[in-house]
């Protein structure tokens, strides 16, 4: 499978609701995208089960506040540099690249370097959505190293992070990151070939591109692209479930941007007036509360989407007035289990409440 | 008494209002000069009306003629492009992602030059003054005045672009400068795209503003001239010369009002057709429908607050294409069709077969079909198997655009609006009904004279004095108060935005917050200036 321009677009609609509201703005990642395609061709997508043993696969992703990239772009040589120092570092070439997370314009992150060294994109990526820390990384529960691992900002800095402790590693980064102005670009995890196949999220692109698909296939034909949606769940092989949480407006907005996050609240009510939902964020959305009670949490994805549209609004877009659709999807299978929820569930965020899976919060089937 | 006025591309349509009362109406052809057709305009209303020009306590005026320029790629200034930013964002220069058309309108003169601010306050890097100054002598030197200048995250701090526009202004004293902090929010990419577009009409803008204040002038009216913006409140003439990108949208906000109060519709489609355009909107419980991301401007992305409009190249001035030696024999040759997009637009008065012309419209197919009556000349002589088939190409351009403004599969309910709706049928597939209002061919100029008034507050507070739920309801109120004091009806003002940008660098929870209140216009206007959105208790954190 090629990814081109159509593709790319359909990747950004389908990354920006897989990402939970967090991975960045997808709208600049594509512009980028179609430039590198305009100049290079289609970029290859590539099954893991096709990758050698013994391949170079990189990671690729922004590390930083959704707040900062809305406003400060990249410079363009960030990835280039990133992989370049990797191959010196690591005394070979790299043979294929990934999203580390399917989410936001992080799920772009790896294409513009695809499209100009000419390398494969992997169908799969570390997060199977979009999490704010490197150690909620499917890698690292499953035991792989995140270093070496390399930063690169606008203002032509790179970093080289080497350290055996995964969550040392992303308070380092986040350091970093903070230090370059709130955004950089990252590459880490550099797995081989049978580490991807065995720990990746598989087919976590072609399904993102499925989805965004299905909702522009939905609006041309002027049938309803929320419907459209959950069937192209249902077909998923990751995504089980997905139905609408809420309807309503957004009556307030609080988000900051504090120790390279993008963290706040946004409250929404129902257009009657009478309900309420209530959701905090960390760049992503990670818990929702409606009239108090919680009905989906982390991992499970909560995406808010323009009620008409279904364009997904990340979380650095949302605005006072918006009138949007809460949309929440059961997260796929690997991060249901125990030792996954103990790195990406709610306790991993300083939540009380012990996780439910979104289907039994909300009667689901 | 208000006199409301429409300037499209085609017709200027005038009202005389009193409280909800439409006292007279006008349809005029627009004049190549704007300011001959809107004097027209106001004077038949006024005569129309009986009454003396002292009565007339304002005039609003919305237009089309900044969209219509965009689209249409004329009378737009070539812009010096500066952008504040670099090293970071040259991975997406200006202009990203513009028509090739417009770019090549607006040119090529751009400066990715250093400077910007972090999140954290922090320089990205230093002003370059020389290179500013340098690009100021080129772009003088080149002849072009238009300048809009963005830099990294000037809605926190507009420092740089303000001392960017001084040594412009000092280099190169005839240059109208657009800095972004004045004119966006946060979100780059869409601020930076709304002042080039802003400083390509800023020639025209001048010249339509005059145009319409030297109109008041000649009729001896010296009520105050507003103009309205895109989110349905009004500005001052001299705001929106400086600022015509924020009336940009103004158009469909006014037909979307204006259908709702003649009709009392809360919930249908709204489809204007004038003479080049249909623009079909959609009303939710009574508001225009909004995009929630972002808003195509000529096809360049913005964030404005205005309607989510589609506009078919379809009108009363649209010109249809076909073969005259295969219609005339009794047939219609299908493939030899074509209806526009090209308009005759306000000649359609010189130029339609109904007025002596030779040219065949959507007009004339309407008047030929018995569909409606009006205009000097004969219309066409085609076959009633000819008329059906042209007839049944404008169906389904109309239905074809009601289908992707539609939401659900429910039929819809129609306002039909402006001086072309005679093209719209009585039935269509998916829709209910099609409602036909009276005056509803003067919607947007009803639109404009019932325009809102807008109030803003604007404050760097901090959290920790006083807590943030205290603090937004102070502000809250304070916006709404200034919709009232502005002359705003007290029952009908809401808050419509709320803007928090917390600033890190700053010690405690402190906030940058921008909170705008809405209200329909009650009887009278106050203070001529109060309009502006003034801003109270300016940032003092920087």
């Amino acid at each position: 499978m090629a990814i081109d321009a159509q593709g790319l677009a359909d990747l950004a609609r389908g990354a920006a609701f897989l990402g939970s509201g967090g991975g960045g703005d997808p709208h600049n990642g594509r512009l980028l995208g179609e430039a590198a395609v305009a100049r290079h061709g289609p970029i290859a997508l590539i099954a893991p089960e096709s990758l050698a043993d013994d391949a170079l696969v990189v990671p690729c992703g922004w590390i930083g506040a959704p707040t900062v990239s809305a406003e400060k772009l990249p410079n363009g040589r960030e990835v280039m540099a990133g992989l370049e120092r990797l191959e010196r570092l690591m005394g070979r070439k790299v043979d294929a690249v990934m999203p580390i997370e399917i989410g936001g314009g992080n799920g772009l992150a790896p294409l513009v370097a695809a499209a100009q060294l000419r390398l494969p994109v992997v169908d799969a990526d570390g997060m199977g959505r979009a999490f704010p820390e490197s150690q909620m990384a499917i890698f690292n529960i499953r035991g792989l190293a995140a270093c070496p691992a390399i930063l690169t900002a606008a203002c032509g800095s790179t970093v080289v992070i080497e350290n055996s402790d995964n969550l040392a590693h992303e308070r380092i980064a986040r350091a970093v990151a903070v230090a370059v102005g709130g955004i950089a670009h990252m590459v880490e995890y550099p797995l081989t070939g049978a580490q991807t196949r065995e720990n990746a999220i598989r087919g976590s692109v072609s399904t993102a591109i499925r989805i965004g698909a299905a909702i522009r296939e939905a609006r041309r034909a002027g049938t309803d692209p929320f419907a459209a949606l959950f069937e192209a769940m249902r077909r998923s092989a990751l995504y089980a479930q997905a139905g609408v949480l809420f309807d309503g407006k957004i009556v307030d907005i609080e988000r900051e941007t504090r120790a390279g996050f993008s963290v706040g609240r946004v409250v929404l009510e129902s257009f009657g007036g009478g309900e309420s939902m209530d959701i905090l964020f960390q760049n992503e959305n990670l818990i929702a509360r409606r009239g108090g009670e919680v009905c989906a949490m982390v991992p499970d994805i909560i995406t808010l989407m323009d009620r008409e549209t279904a364009d997904s609004i990340t979380t650095e877009r949302l605005k006072y007035g918006q009138r949007v659709k809460v949309i929440g999807a059961a997260a796929p299978q690997l991060l249901r289990e125990p030792r996954a929820l103990a790195v990406v569930g709610p306790a991993a965020f300083g939540f009380d409440e012990r996780y439910r899976p979104i289907e039994a919060l909300n009667g689901w089937r | 008494m208000r006199v409301g006025v429409d300037v499209g591309g085609t017709n200027t349509d005038a009202v005389l209002m009193e409280g909800n009362e439409v006292v007279a109406w006008t349809k005029n052809p627009t004049s190549p000069d704007v300011s001959g057709g809107v004097a027209a305009a106001i004077d038949a209303v006024i005569s129309k009306g009986g009454i003396r020009h002292e009565a007339i306590s304002a005039v609003m005026v919305g237009t089309t003629h900044f969209t219509n320029a965009l689209v249409e790629r004329r009378g737009l200034d070539r812009v010096g492009i500066l952008r504040l930013a670099s090293p970071s964002g040259e991975a997406l220069p200006p202009l990203t992602a513009w028509p090739a058309e417009l770019c090549a309108t607006v040119g090529d003169s751009v400066y990715l030059l250093p400077g910007g601010y972090e999140v954290d306050g922090r320089e990205i890097a230093p002003l370059d003054e020389s290179r500013v100054r340098a690009a100021a002598r080129e772009l003088r030197s080149r002849g072009i005045a238009a300048v809009a200048v963005t830099s990294v995250f000037a809605p926190l701090n507009a420092a740089m672009e303000t001392r960017a526009a001084a040594i412009i202004k000092e280099e190169h004293p005839e240059a109208a400068i657009t800095v972004s902090n004045a004119i966006g929010r946060v979100g780059l990419i869409e601020r930076e795209n709304a002042s080039i577009l802003n400083a390509a009409l800023t020639s025209l803008a001048t010249r339509i503003v005059s145009s319409f204040e030297s109109a008041l002038h000649g009729l001896g009216i010296t009520a105050p001239l507003y103009i309205t913006q895109n989110d349905g409140t009004l500005i001052s003439a001299a705001r929106a010369a400086a600022y015509p990108a924020t009336t940009i949208g103004s158009g469909p906000t006014n037909s979307m009002r204006g259908a709702a109060f003649l009709t009392g519709c809360k919930d249908a489609i709204v489809m204007d057709v004038g003479g080049t355009t249909t623009d079909i909107g959609v009303l939710a419980n009574g508001f225009p429908r909004e995009s929630s991301i972002a808003v195509d401007i000529g096809g360049v992305r913005t964030n404005f607050r205005m309607p989510d409009v589609l506009a078919l190249g379809f009108g009363g001035g649209t010109r249809i294409h076909l073969d005259a030696s295969l219609h005339r024999a009794g047939g219609l040759d299908e493939n030899s069709l074509r209806i526009g997009p090209d308009s005759v637009g306000y000649r359609i008065t010189e130029e339609a077969m109904i007025f002596g012309g030779h040219v065949l419209t959507a007009s004339d197919v309407a008047v030929a079909a018995g569909r409606v009556h009006f205009g000097s000349g004969r219309p066409p002589d085609f076959s009633p198997a000819v008329l059906a088939g042209i007839l049944s190409q404008f169906r389904r351009l109309l239905e074809e655009g009601i289908d992707r403004m539609k939401t659900s599969r429910e039929p819809a309910r129609i306002l039909a609006v402006g001086g072309g709706s005679f093209l719209i049928p009585d039935s269509l597939t998916g829709v209910a009904e099609v409602i036909r209002a009276p005056h509803a061919h003067v919607a947007n100029a009803v639109g404009a004279a019932i325009a809102q008034v807008g109030g803003q507050v604007e404050q760097v507070v901090n959290y920790e004095s006083v807590p943030r739920s205290a603090t937004l309801e102070r502000l809250k109120a304070e916006a709404c108060s200034r919709v009232t004091a502005a002359g705003g009806d007290p029952d009908t003002v809401e808050v419509v935005d709320v803007e928090e940008v917390f600033l890190s660098y700053l010690p405690g929870r402190t906030a940058q917050v921008r909170i705008r209140a809405v209200g329909d216009l009650g009887r009278q206007l106050a203070g001529a200036h109060a309009h502006d959105g003034a801003t109270v208790g300016a940032a003092n954190g920087h």
